[in-house]
């Protein structure tokens, strides 16, 4: 166990953890933010996905002693109602259908247009390529994302 | 459009607390008592209810009795019970309800059939409550109910002027009779279906909100995770959890069996490991890597005998085989089987005959590996069980498959096992066997706390239960003329055949014969995304392109000729689709994707298909990039009657096509000495952002054919479009899935 301080969505706080665990599991089980989604521990599908000092990184894939004091964002922190740009396109387009991997997608498709506020849809789809959708909602993804790069 | 009745059914008014109107609507089984103060009313084929709630201030709950996977029901079944009552859309509260089998039936979602079904029943539910509303205003302001309209949630009376809102009149509305006969509204009148309207639960989405079985938490929740026998065939040996109990945060490990060899079980409760080791903790990462000290020995399984209930209440013994099986063996049992002649599914004419009188005989065969659910939401279930109750909150495609085995295990009526309906986070089909409900159960009741049951994506992909392998033989005769005068299909597979005997070509060839085979396996396998016919379209459909190549035809001319013969002068009784329909699908889909226009380094792929009710025919352009498929469009063309929520239905047919292409090109699992070979995403290859087509059109035929199904039919053609595409941009016929590695440019054919 080791006391390790975070910087998420803007607030500081320490926990109690061994400093191994990833920061997804530290993120759901002690801090009660569980947008990020668990679905492959291994950074292979991006459910998980939140930003890190703007990249998106793969919180299952983290230990928590690693991200100390770095700033974090999670889909909880992307807005205070919902209504960041990348959110709004996603509900105008209607993206989701089971939902699950959504906020990561999400989260990557925010780290995108941080680093390229005009992605061409190559762009798109190679910075989205690491998240898996089982449900096929990829071309809404990539409509999505244009929308909110023009807004 | 028919709106009387012919089947009855069921509605039961009660007063909330609050005075607010409560219609709860049920469908009548034959045989089932009814309460008192249920009355008749005429309606047809129910098998799905509802609920409103209309509360004084006018506030307005539908209930969602269907678990949500992400085929929209949430939002497009109330939409139904909206039109009909005569609400504003953007004003009700959809709720998800509790699985409560006495006042819903059919809470299941699967086969398609949510819309399907509950089309009626969920209109008489709506119109029913907006007559009641009706009949309130009537008689508080002594008026003939006639005189009487609704508009968004409001009654008038134009004559005197009156007006109120639904809110006012639903504590007198909840007194009065139910009404027997209701008039639904007439086609041209609906306003809500039809009309694209947005997932109820889009914001919770995008905000990350706690929705899913795996975000659940309550005070005292303790995380537990099984461990499964790593290979298909064996049993536990024993366990040495030493080191894993010493580990931080671990509560305790003790080894379960689900289901012992004797209980009788029912079609659902396929299960394929009983036996398991269980390691409870305080938070997922703790348990995770306890998990991962414990040892294990594991041995050979026995041969089992067990007794089955399967539908329609008969019980069969089923026997699962010992032993550890292989891909390889697989395949080699399933070309011996394919060579000799299967079980008789149906015969026309005189199909041995008419192959000796054909002019040219082609024959193929085709082939498919097994399949992994893989749903993005790993299996969990929260359970908490006491000896008093048992409540439940997890995701399941169909709750009432697992009651059963809930009493019978936990020794609970079922009375006091209550569960709620968790959004899923992907079913496929999955989530129809509820072994994960009974596992969290009895891990809760053991440990006597609230514990989630969480599944590591490795346990998630490989405790089994998949589409199963199959293979199918086609062979045609053509005449001089190329007229199609002799078919013949054989499929088998592990352990089903994927045959369908009654669908297309059957009805459109004289000399007909389908056969099937199985062998029977320990590998469990169940429902996946139109089961059978995922498999059955993709041969299917390729072979019917490369006999239309035979025969000098165009795919799309050759399937309709096919049609109109089944139209004109078909052959049998039997035959289980609406030719019309099905060529219906194949002509819009020529026209929209301008099927006649060649496109310069574009090659085109068609299929068609039908299952679930829908007709769905699609085209595939596509090009070679080296040796990888580049999908540049898929355009489908979709009869499933009356669409209630278009761009919903557009997303679901877009996520089909894709899940299709993926599995496809790339989807296989394989078994070594009875291992499943792959275990998580870097063996698995899911379809990617990179792999899907650029572009998807989905157009549906214009009806006032009544809803049929969606979350399927669209996937099963993409399959063989996908093929045929890909045969005319390198050359070569793919006859065995997954293609990804074979895909090769023939030069010598270009
Ligand atoms: S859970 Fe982190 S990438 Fe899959
Ligand atoms: S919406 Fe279901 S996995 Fe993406």
């Amino acid at each position: 166990m080791a006391t390790i301080n975070l910087n998420i969505n803007g607030k500081q706080q320490a926990v109690d953890v061994d400093p191994k665990t990833p920061l997804l599991w530290v993120l759901r089980d002690h801090l009660d933010l569980v947008g990020a989604k668990y679905g492959c521990g291994m950074a292979q599908c991006g459910a998980c996905t939140v930003i890190m000092e703007g990249n998106a990184v793969r919180s299952c894939s983290l230990p928590v002693s690693s991200v100390a004091n770095k700033k974090i964002t999670t889909i909880e922190g992307l807005s205070a109602n919902g209504d960041h740009p990348v959110q709004k396109a996603w509900l105008e387009h209607d993206v989701a259908q089971c939902g699950y991997c959504q906020a990561g997608q999400i989260m990557a498709a925010v780290a995108l247009l941080g680093k390229k506020p005009n992605p061409s849809d190559e762009e798109i789809e190679t910075a989205m390529n690491g998240n898996i959708c089982r449900c096929g909602t990829y071309l809404r993804i990539k409509a999505a994302i244009n929308t909110a790069a023009k807004s | 459009m028919n709106t009387k009745t012919s089947r009855r059914a069921f509605l039961k008014v009660s007063v909330l607390a609050s005075g607010g109107m409560l219609l709860s609507f049920n469908s009548l089984l034959l045989g089932k008592s009814f309460t008192r103060e249920a009355m008749s009313l005429s309606a047809e084929s129910f098998e799905l209810n509802s609920f409103i709630k209309i509360a004084t201030d006018g506030t307005i709950t539908l209930m969602s009795a269907n678990p949500e996977f992400g085929s929209n029901v949430k939002t497009s079944m109330p939409m139904i019970l909206a039109d009909e009552l005569d609400v504003d859309w953007g004003k009700v509260t959809v709720e998800q309800a509790d699985f409560y089998p006495e006042r819903f039936q059919r809470q299941f979602t699967g086969g398609s059939q949510g819309i399907r079904l509950g089309w009626k029943p969920l209109r008489t539910a709506g119109a029913t409550a907006r007559r009641m509303l009706v009949e309130a205003a009537a008689k508080t302001w002594s008026v003939p109910v006639e005189e009487i309209t609704t508009e968004s949630g409001m009654l008038y009376h134009r004559g005197s002027g009156k007006k109120a809102g639904y809110g006012e009149m639903a504590s007198l509305a909840a007194t009065l009779p139910v009404p027997k006969d209701v008039q639904l509204k007439k086609l041209s009148a609906l306003n809500i279906i039809g009309t694209s309207q947005k997932n109820v639960e889009g914001k919770s989405i995008v905000t990350g909100k706690p929705l899913f079985g795996m975000d659940y938490k309550q005070d005292g929740m303790l995380i537990a995770m099984v461990t499964h026998a790593p290979a298909i065939g064996q049993a536990i040996k024993s366990v040495d959890d030493k080191a894993a109990r010493a580990m931080p945060g671990i509560k305790d490990i003790f080894t379960i069996n689900t289901l012992r060899d004797d209980y009788e079980r029912n079609a659902f409760d396929t299960t394929t490991f009983t036996e398991m080791v269980v390691v409870v903790g305080n938070t997922t990462w703790e348990v995770m890597n306890a998990k991962k000290a414990l040892k294990i020995e594991w041995q050979l399984a026995p041969e089992k005998k067990i007794m089955v209930k399967g539908w329609g209440g008969s019980t069969q013994p089923v026997v699962i085989p010992a032993g550890l099986e292989s891909t390889v063996t697989h395949k080699a049992k399933m070309k011996e089987m394919s060579a000799k002649p299967g079980n008789v599914l149906r015969k026309d004419g005189d199909p041995e005959g008419a192959f000796k009188t054909a002019a040219k005989i082609i024959e193929r065969t085709y082939t498919a590996p097994y399949l992994a659910h893989n749903t993005m939401e790993p299996v969990n279930c929260f359970a908490h069980v006491t000896a008093e109750k048992a409540e439940i909150f997890g995701a399941t495609q169909a709750p009432e498959f697992i009651m059963q085995t809930l009493v019978a295990r936990l020794g609970l009526p079922k009375e006091k096992i209550h569960i709620r309906l968790a959004r899923m986070g992907g079913g496929f089909g999955l989530r129809a066997y509820c072994h994960h409900i009974l596992e969290a159960a009895l891990i809760s009741q053991k440990v006597n706390a609230p514990v989630k049951m969480v599944y590591t994506r490795e346990d998630d992909m490989t405790y089994g239960i998949y589409r199963p392998t199959y293979t199918a033989t086609y062979k045609a005769g053509l005449d001089e003329k190329n007229n199609l005068i002799a078919f013949h299909v054989r499929g088998g597979g592990v352990p089903e055949h994927a045959v369908h005997a009654n669908r297309f070509p059957a009805g459109a060839v004289d000399n007909y014969l389908a056969e099937g085979w199985e062998i029977n396996s320990n590998i469990t396998i169940g429902a996946f995304r139109a089961p059978r016919s995922n498999f059955i379209a993709a041969a299917e459909q390729s072979f019917l392109d490369e006999l239309a190549e035979l025969a000098g035809k165009d795919p799309i001319a050759f399937r309709l000729e096919l049609l109109d013969r089944a139209k004109t002068n078909p052959v049998g009784k039997n035959n289980d689709y609406n030719p019309d329909r099905y060529a219906g699908v194949l002509k819009l889909v020529r026209e929209k994707s301008n099927w006649d226009q060649t496109k310069p380094n574009i090659s085109r792929g068609v299929a068609a298909y039908f299952c679930h009710n829908t007709y769905v025919a699609e085209v595939v352009d596509l090009r070679l990039d080296g040796n990888k498929p580049v999908i540049e469009k898929v355009v489908a063309g979709v009869d499933c009657g009356i669409v209630v929520n278009p761009d919903a239905a557009a997303n679901m047919g877009e996520g089909a096509i894709v899940d299709g292409i993926g599995n496809v090109l790339f989807g296989e699992m394989t078994f070594k000495d009875g291992v499943p070979e792959k275990n998580n995403f870097h063996q698995y290859k899911m379809v990617r952002q990179k792999d899907a087509p650029g572009a998807i059109e989905v157009h549906f035929v214009k009806n006032e054919e009544e809803p049929t199904g969606l979350g399927e039919p669209l996937f099963p053609p993409i399959f063989a479009a996908v093929a045929n595409a890909l045969y005319r941009a390198s050359g070569k016929r793919y006859y065995d899935q997954p293609f990804e590695k074979q895909i090769q440019v023939n030069r010598s054919r270009m």
